[in-house]
């Protein structure tokens, strides 16, 4: 399997904070391309990268090795963000810069549009658009995530793309 | 562009603070926070647990804490469920509603530590008194020492364990002066302590009732300072007729 998962296998601590550096930045766009708000993407991303080092935690060396880390991660995220489950309050919070500003913007000044049109979309519609357009999934793998059939996943996605289509057209 | 090419331009790197954020939550790095206290400016370290540690606020504060835990330390805040807490619990020498986090000690070191949070405000227990409360009478030293490496000073008060002569002895933040300062602050009046040990006084007994108590104890000191009775020991006491009080429990 990947360098990451032996690593992560053969010491947590010092190797989780890579699947952080690798995963963080596409987790937190995904979810905030889902969600529309930086606030609840930053919380979710967060709140999901601690429950993946507390349950890598309690897996043997096989499973760290044979997990699909990616997908498994979107997983927690999804579960977390139906569930509501945040234990945000029992952490002790960074005090950097936690708001807007402090995020560095791929498309500067498109992003409120984008959260904007995004919410636009049922949301099943916008999980699968988003995994499969911004995060860059397979029909699989976004299958497996949200635990609907591949073939309901590709008709969300096309019934989103084109619902953003004709979004945008209005918008002219 | 289509749109399926915009839409995967929708992706960048992680916002400041991120990284920090999840080691912050996993515990891989703790959180430090400064606090006033009675003694000066005091660093409080902290994780999803609890509170740490507590030091005084010297340069050096992150060398020590992470060669003694092996863990960086950043700036940041202590967990919104009880930050509002820790001012109070820092100045009335108590956790009170503060999560302490002490899986670093051993089952011993902690059972003790727990005990010398119940000492109250204002009054003071020799080492002996700790030994016998965690039912190991003849440990008397390794209190001592257990005292001496209490990882949150201040919030679990080992300024309130005295000497078993009576003595103030010594004080783990920052020496003895900051000792009696502190005890000084919450009412124990130390020269008092000290001029009772010097007389070799360490229990002190009611006629009116029979009992004797820790100096210190609030039953012995609801009673006028002239009409008490003093001891050297607890066996010179009850060969004198009297019995422990249930509040202090005397040793």
């Amino acid at each position: 399997m990947d360098d990451l998962n032996q690593s992560l296998a053969e010491d947590l601590d010092h190797a989780f904070p890579l699947m952080v550096e690798r995963m963080g930045g596409r987790l937190y766009w995904g979810l905030r391309r889902m969600s529309g708000s930086h606030q609840e993407a930053e919380d979710l991303t967060q709140e999901t990268l601690i429950r993946a080092y507390r349950a890598l935690g309690g897996y043997d060396t096989g499973r760290i090795t044979s997990l699909r880390l990616e997908p498994w991660v979107w997983t927690i995220a999804l579960n977390l963000g139906r569930n509501h489950l945040r234990d945000r309050a029992r952490r002790p919070t960074f005090v950097g810069l936690m708001d807007d500003a402090a995020v560095s913007d791929p498309d500067l000044g498109e992003t409120h549009a984008w959260d904007q049109r995004l919410t636009g979309l049922s949301r099943a519609q916008r999980t699968a658009v988003v995994l499969r357009h911004v995060v860059g999934m397979g029909i699989e793998e976004i299958s497996g995530i949200t635990g609907r059939p591949a073939g309901t996943v590709k008709a969300d996605i096309h019934r989103g793309l084109n619902r953003l289509r004709t979004i945008m057209e209005e918008e002219q | 562009m289509t749109i399926e090419d915009r839409l995967a331009r929708l992706i960048g790197p992680a916002p400041d603070g991120l990284a920090e954020g999840v080691a912050l939550g996993t515990g891989l790095i703790e959180g430090y926070d400064l606090y006033p206290s009675a003694v000066g400016t005091v660093v409080v370290t902290f994780n999803p647990e609890g509170v740490s540690s507590l030091d005084l606020a010297e340069s050096d504060f992150a060398t020590r804490f992470t060669s003694r835990t092996g863990k960086g330390l950043i700036r940041a805040e202590a967990p919104s469920a009880w930050r509002r807490h820790l001012p109070a619990a820092i100045e009335a020498g108590t956790p009170g509603r503060v999560p302490i986090d002490l899986r670093r000690v051993t089952p011993f070191q902690e059972s003790v530590l727990r005990v010398t949070t119940q000492i109250p405000r204002g009054e003071v227990r020799p080492y002996g008194w700790l030994a016998k409360e965690v039912h190991r009478p003849g440990a008397t030293r390794a209190v001592g020492s257990v005292m001496a490496r209490n990882p949150i000073p201040l919030m679990i008060p080992c300024h309130r364990v005295v000497r078993s002569d009576g003595h103030m002895g010594n004080y783990s933040l920052g020496g003895p002066h900051l000792k009696l300062h502190l005890l000084e602050h919450e009412g124990a009046d130390p020269g008092r302590l000290e001029r009772l040990a010097e007389g070799q006084v360490r229990l002190q007994g009611d006629p009116a009732t029979g009992v004797f108590c820790h100096p210190t104890c609030h039953v012995i000191r609801s009673t006028s300072e002239s009409g008490r009775v003093d001891f050297r020991s607890t066996e010179v006491a009850e060969a004198s007729g009297y019995r422990p009080c249930h509040i202090c429990r005397p040793v």
